[in-house]
C-alpha cells in the first residue's frame, strides 16, 4: 500500500490524511519482510524506531501543522553513513559490531526533515565495488534478475528504491557507486558536486573523491532530497559555504536551446552496441524535445581509470590505516602489538578491500610516489581541464551510465581489472568533481539501462532540468520490476 | 677531551613546541594539561570512523607569530599532508602534518656564547597535531603484558621546528635552545612549561675530522625534554661517536633514545627500518593560503623580543651581564620594565631586582609571576630611599615586610617608625651624648686613628636603631671633633 509511489505523492497522501505515516512506515516493513530476505537490501532493519518516529509525524499532521516534503517519508541509508546507536558496519567485518556515538550530518539533517529511517542498507564493504558482492554480510540481488547483481557499490541503497522497499535511499559515489547501481535497477542516482553535500560521518573510502548523493523513483524526489541533505556544514572544511538553494525550481519540461555534448570516448570499445542504441534513442528523444546535441572529445579519459585506481586507493590505503584493533571494531588475538594489528587487518578485511590497500600502500611508497600517485594526480588535473573545456561549449554531457546493463554474479568478481573497467564512464566524473545523474532510458533484454548527465560544478540545477524533461516525456521510471511471485514465495519460506 | 682536538661536532635540532590555545587543532576538545585518561576527546580527535578535521584557525596564528619572531619567511601557500605510519598512540594511524610546503620557512636567531656571536639558521617551522600517550604496565611496550593509551594529548597543536646543521658545540646547542625557549615564552606562543612535556627536543649530532667539510654520518636522539638531559645526552653521544670513529669503525645511522637513568643513548630503529611515511596531501583539508594582510596583522601583536630589549636594557647603562639576566624570563623582564616606567634609575633598579627580589622570590620557592609585591610598590620602595626617609639597609628589611604583608612601604615605615633621623638639632644631642660616653676612641681619633670614628658612628646609628641618616651622622660627627 504505497510504497511503489514517489515521495511527492505519498506527501500528499499524508497531507490530505489519506494515509498516515504509520501506516506507510507499516507498509515499508511489510514489504521488507516480504522481498527483502530474498533480495538482501538491508543489513539492520529498524521496525520499532522508525514506527516511533512515524507516530511522532502523524501526531503533528493530526495537530494541523504543516509538514516538509520528506516529513513523514520512510527512506534508508547506506551502511557506511554513521547513525548515532545504531551499527554502522560498512559491510566489513571489521565494522561489524560498530555503533557510533554521533550521527553523520546527512543523518542529522534528515532526521531534522522529519523523515523515518527505516534501516541501513548494503554495500560492497568499505564502499569498494561495482556489484555488491565484496559485502562481508550478503549478496544483495538485482530485483529485474535475481542472478543479477544490482550493482555497487551502494547495490543495497538502489534496490530497496527499485523494489519499493523505501521512498528513497542515500548513497555514496567515489567512483560511480551511486549512479552506476542506479542504472542497474533502473532508479534515478545523482552524484552531487564535491563539496555540495557535507562527508562528516560518511565513512572515508578516498577522500577527495567521496560524495554522497540520493536515489530515488523520480526526478523530482531527487531535488526534494537534495533540498534537504545540501549546503555548507562547519564539520566539513571541503564543503562549500554556499546559499541553499531550491532544486525543486529547475523542474521545467524544457530544454529548448540546450547544448547537449556527447562524448565520443564515452562510446568507443567496451560499450555493448545494445546499451549504446538505447543512448542513441535517449538523444533522439531530447533532440526532439529541442535540445541541440552535439559531438565532443574528452581526450584523457583513457587515463581515467589508472589515474582513478591510483587516488583512490592511495587514499584508503591511509583512510583504512585506522582499523587496528586498539580503539573499536574487530580485534583479533596475538602475541604482541603488531602481531595484534596484522593479524586483526588480515580477518577482518575482505579480499577486495585488502588488494586497494596494497595497491594504494605502494603507490604511496617512496620510491614509486612520483612515478604513481603524483602522475595520477596531474592526469586527474588533464581530465578536469577537458571538462572545463567541454562545458565551454555544452551546459550538459550525455553518456550510458554504465558500459553494460546489469551483469551476472561472478562474471566479473573473479576478474577484478575487468570489474574496474565497468566505472569507466563514471570515474571521470569523480576525478573532475564535478556533478552527473543517472535517469532510467531503457531497457535490454528486461534489463534497465542508465543514461548519465554530466554538469558544470554546482549546476545540478541543469542537471534535474534536463533529467526531469526526458522523464516526463518517456515512461521507463515508471516500470517495475515483477516482484509479485516467485520472489514472495521463496522470501516468505 | 679528545674530541675536541681531533673531531668537529656537528648538530641541528628539532624542536616540537605545545602551541598555548585552548582548543586542539583538529576539533573543539581542550589541551588542558592533566585530566583523567581519555576525558578531553571526541569522535574527531580520536580518528573514529567518518570523522573529519577543522583546522583551529587560532593554531595558525600563533605558528605566523611565531615564525615572525624567529625571523622566518611566512608562506603565502600552505598545505596539510598525511604521514602514515602505524602506532597505536595515533588514531587514525597517519599524522595530519605538513611535508613539503611548511608554513614557516627559512629564518633564524642569534646566539652569544662567550661574547661571541652566532647565527643559528632555521630550515623551517610546521604545524601539526601531537599523538596519545601510551601507558604501559611494565618497562617497554614489547615487555609489558598490558598497555593502555590515553588520547588526552592527542591533537593537541605543535610546532615543529628544525634548525640548520650550524651548531658546533654543546655551548651552542644550549644557547640556542635557551633562546629559542626565550622567545617562544616572550611570544607567548607556548607556556613552554618543559616539565609538562610542552617542548620537546629531537638532537641530531654527528662528528668529523676536524678541518673536513663533508658531514659525518648522524644518528638522531629523539624526544628530550629538558636542557640538562640535552647536554647530558649529547656529551654521552659525542663521546660514544668518537670512541666508534677512534677504534676505525663507523657510526651506524639511525635513530637512537636517551635512558635517562642510566645516562645513555640506545638504538631506537636503524636506517633499515626506518619508516618510509608515504606522505601524501591531506584530502580533508584545504591549502591554506595566507594574504599578507594576515601576517601584518600579527606582526603588530609581537612583543619586543628578548634580544631588542637587551640592547635597549644596555642602552639605559645596564651591563651585558645584568641585561641578560633580566631579560632570561618574561616575568622578571616584564617586572623590570613596568618597575621603570615609575623609577627611572636602571642600574638602581636592575641591583634590587636581580638582588633582594629575586632572593626572596627563591627562598620563599615562589616565581617571578605571583610576586606579592608589585613593581609600582618597589619603584615607591626605591623613591623613599632616595628621599632620604629610609636608608638602603632599612629598605632591605621594608621589602622583607612588604612581601610576606602585602602591604605598601610607606605604611610599613611609618607603622614601625623607621623613617629616617635626618633633622640635625634631634642627631646633635645624641651625638654629644656618645661622644661624652666614649671618651677613650675620640681621643685615639684624635691623635690620628680613623678607625675610631667608625666605633663612634655605629654607636649613634645602635643608639637611634639604624634610623639615623648615615651621611650626615659621618659629616656632623667630623665637625665636632674637628
Amino acid at each position: 500500500m504505497g510504497t511503489e509511489k514517489s515521495v511527492s505523492e505519498l506527501h500528499e497522501l499524508l497531507v490530505h490524511k489519506d494515509l498516515s505515516s504509520t501506516e506507510l512506515t507499516r507498509a515499508y516493513i511489510e514489504r521488507i519482510h516480504s522481498v527483502d530476505p530474498e533480495l538482501q537490501a538491508y543489513l539492520t532493519v529498524l521496525e520499532d524506531q522508525a514506527l516511533t518516529q512515524a507516530a511522532e509525524v502523524d501526531y503533528k499532521i493530526a495537530q494541523g501543522e504543516v509538514v516538509g516534503a520528506l516529513e513523514g517519508i520512510p527512506m534508508a541509508l547506506k551502511d557506511n553513513m554513521c547513525t548515532e546507536g545504531i551499527r554502522t558496519s560498512c559491510a566489513s567485518k571489521m565494522l561489524e559490531n560498530f555503533v557510533p556515538p554521533y550521527n553523520a550530518t546527512v543523518t542529522d539533517r534528515l532526521r531534522a526533515a522529519g523523515t523515518i529511517l527505516l534501516g541501513k542498507l548494503n554495500m560492497d564493504e568499505f564502499a569498494m565495488g561495482s556489484s555488491t558482492e565484496n559485502s562481508y554480510f550478503a549478496k544483495t540481488r538485482n530485483p529485474w534478475d535475481l542472478e543479477c547483481v544490482p550493482g555497487g557499490s551502494s547495490g543495497g541503497s538502489a534496490v530497496a528504491v527499485a523494489a519499493d522497499e523505501a521512498a528513497f535511499t542515500l548513497g555514496s559515489d567515489t567512483g560511480g557507486s551511486i549512479r552506476q547501481p542506479a542504472a542497474f535497477c533502473g532508479v534515478v542516482g545523482m552524484k552531487p558536486t564535491y563539496g555540495a553535500v557535507s562527508r562528516f560521518g560518511l565513512v572515508a573510502f578516498a577522500s577527495s573523491l567521496d560524495q554522497i548523493g540520493p536515489l530515488t523513483k523520480t526526478v523530482r524526489d531527487n531535488a526534494l532530497v537534495m533540498n534537504a541533505i545540501a549546503g555548507y556544514d562547519p564539520l566539513d572544511s571541503t564543503s562549500v559555504p554556499s546559499e541553499k538553494s531550491d532544486y525543486t525550481k529547475f523542474l521545467v519540461n524544457n530544454i529548448k536551446g540546450l547544448k547537449i555534448g556527447i562524448p565520443r570516448e564515452y562510446f568507443g570499445e567496451g560499450i555493448d552496441p545494445d546499451v549504446a542504441s538505447v543512448i542513441q534513442a535517449g538523444i533522439q528523444t531530447l533532440i526532439d524535445l529541442g535540445a541541440e546535441v552535439g559531438e565532443c572529445s574528452l581526450p584523457h579519459t583513457e587515463y581515467a581509470i589508472p589515474a582513478y585506481y591510483l587516488i583512490a586507493t592511495a587514499e584508503a590505503s591511509s583512510n583504512l590505516a585506522r582499523y587496528d584493533g586498539v580503539r573499536y571494531g574487530y580485534r583479533a588475538e596475538a602475541a604482541d602489538v603488531l602481531g595484534m594489528f596484522k593479524t586483526t587487518r588480515a580477518e577482518g578485511f575482505g579480499q577486495e578491500v585488502k588488494r586497494r590497500i596494497m595497491l594504494g600502500t605502494y603507490a604511496l611508497s617512496s620510491g614509486y610516489y612520483d612515478a604513481y600517485y603524483l602522475k595520477a594526480q596531474k592526469v586527474r588535473t588533464l581530465i578536469k581541464q577537458d571538462f572545463e573545456k567541454a562545458f565551454e561549449k555544452f551546459d550538459v554531457l550525455l553518456s550510458p551510465t554504465a558500459p553494460t546493463s546489469a551483469f551476472k554474479f561472478g562474471e566479473k568478481s573473479a576478474n577484478p581489472l575487468a570489474m574496474y573497467l565497468s566505472d569507466i564512464t563514471t570515474v571521470p566524473i569523480n576525478l573532475a568533481g564535478i556533478p552527473a545523474i543517472s535517469i532510467p532510458a531503457g531497457f535490454v533484454k528486461g534489463l534497465p539501462i542508465g543514461m548519465q548527465l554530466m554538469g558544470k560544478a554546482f549546476d545540478e540545477g541543469t542537471l534535474y532540468r534536463t533529467a526531469y524533461t526526458f522523464e516526463q516525456n518517456t515512461n521507463y521510471h515508471t516500470l517495475k520490476p515483477n516482484l509479485s511471485g516467485e520472489v514472495l514465495a521463496r522470501g516468505s519460506r | 677531551m679528545v674530541v675536541a682536538d681531533k673531531y668537529e661536532m656537528v648538530c641541528g635540532l628539532e624542536v616540537h613546541v605545545e602551541l598555548q590555545t585552548k582548543t586542539k587543532i583538529f576539533c573543539g576538545c581542550t589541551t588542558e594539561f592533566g585530566g583523567e585518561q581519555n576525558t578531553h576527546v571526541c569522535p574527531v580527535c580520536l580518528g573514529m570512523p567518518g570523522t573529519l578535521p577543522v583546522l583551529n584557525r587560532e593554531v595558525v596564528n600563533y605558528a605566523i607569530k611565531a615564525g615572525l619572531a624567529l625571523n622566518c619567511e611566512i608562506a603565502e601557500f600552505s598545505k596539510f599532508d598525511r604521514k602514515n605510519y602505524f602506532y597505536p598512540d595515533l588514531t587514525k594511524n597517519y599524522q595530519t602534518s605538513q611535508f613539503d610546503l611548511p608554513i614557516c620557512g627559512k629564518g633564524g636567531l642569534e646566539i652569544e656564547v662567550d661574547g661571541e656571536k652566532k647565527w643559528i639558521g632555521i630550515t623551517r617551522a610546521h604545524m601539526e597535531e601531537d599523538a596519545g600517550k601510551l601507558v604501559h604496565s611494565g618497562e617497554t611496550i614489547t615487555t609489558s603484558n598490558e598497555s593502555s593509551v590515553d588520547y588526552n594529548r592527542a591533537g593537541v597543536p605543535l610546532l615543529e621546528i628544525v634548525s640548520e646543521p650550524d651548531l658546533r658545540s654543546i655551548s651552542e646547542v644550549l644557547a640556542y635552545l635557551e633562546q629559542l625557549v626565550q622567545i617562544l615564552e616572550y611570544t607567548e606562543v607556548s607556556d613552554c612549561r618543559l616539565e609538562q612535556g610542552s617542548v620537546r627536543f629531537d638532537v641530531n649530532v654527528s662528528l668529523r675530522p676536524i678541518g673536513a667539510t663533508t658531514l659525518g654520518t648522524r644518528t638522531e636522539t629523539k624526544n628530550l625534554n629538558s636542557f640538562s638531559s640535552v647536554r647530558r645526552c649529547m656529551e654521552y653521544e659525542v663521546a660514544r661517536q668518537a670512541r666508534v670513529l677512534n677504534a676505525g669503525e663507523s657510526v651506524v645511522q639511525e635513530t637512537r633514545t636517551w635512558d635517562e637513568g642510566k645516562g645513555i643513548t640506545l638504538t631506537l630503529r636503524s636506517k633499515e627500518e626506518a619508516h618510509d611515511y608515504r606522505y601524501f596531501p591531506e584530502p580533508d583539508l584545504a591549502p591554506l593560503v595566507i594574504d599578507r594582510e594576515w601576517v601584518e596583522k600579527i606582526r603588530k601583536t609581537l612583543p619586543e623580543l628578548p634580544s631588542a630589549r637587551r640592547v635597549r636594557l644596555q642602552a639605559l647603562g645596564l651591563s651585558a651581564y645584568d641585561a641578560s639576566v633580566i631579560t632570561q624570563g618574561k616575568a622578571m623582564a616584564n617586572f623590570f620594565d613596568e618597575a621603570l616606567s615609575y623609577y627611572g634609575d636602571a642600574k638602581t633598579l636592575a641591583n634590587w631586582v636581580m638582588g633582594e627580589v629575586t632572593r626572596l622570590i627563591n627562598t620563599n620557592q615562589s616565581s617571578m609571576d605571583d610576586s606579592p609585591i608589585s613593581a609600582k610598590q618597589l619603584a615607591e620602595l626605591l623613591d623613599l630611599i632616595d628621599k632620604g626617609t629610609i636608608s638602603g639597609k632599612i629598605a632591605k628589611s621594608v621589602l622583607e615586610e612588604m612581601y610576606s604583608t602585602g602591604k605598601e612601604a610607606k605604611l610599613i615605615v611609618k607603622e614601625k617608625g623607621l623613617s629616617q633621623i635626618s633633622d640635625e638639632g634631634a642627631l646633635q644631642g645624641i651625638i654629644d651624648g656618645v661622644i661624652s660616653a666614649n671618651s677613650q676612641s675620640v681621643e685615639d681619633y684624635r691623635a690620628g686613628k680613623d678607625r675610631a670614628i667608625g666605633f663612634l658612628v655605629g654607636q649613634i646609628m645602635k643608639a637611634t636603631k639604624g634610623q639615623a641618616n648615615p651621611g650626615l651622622v659621618n659629616q656632623l660627627l667630623k665637625e665636632k671633633l674637628s
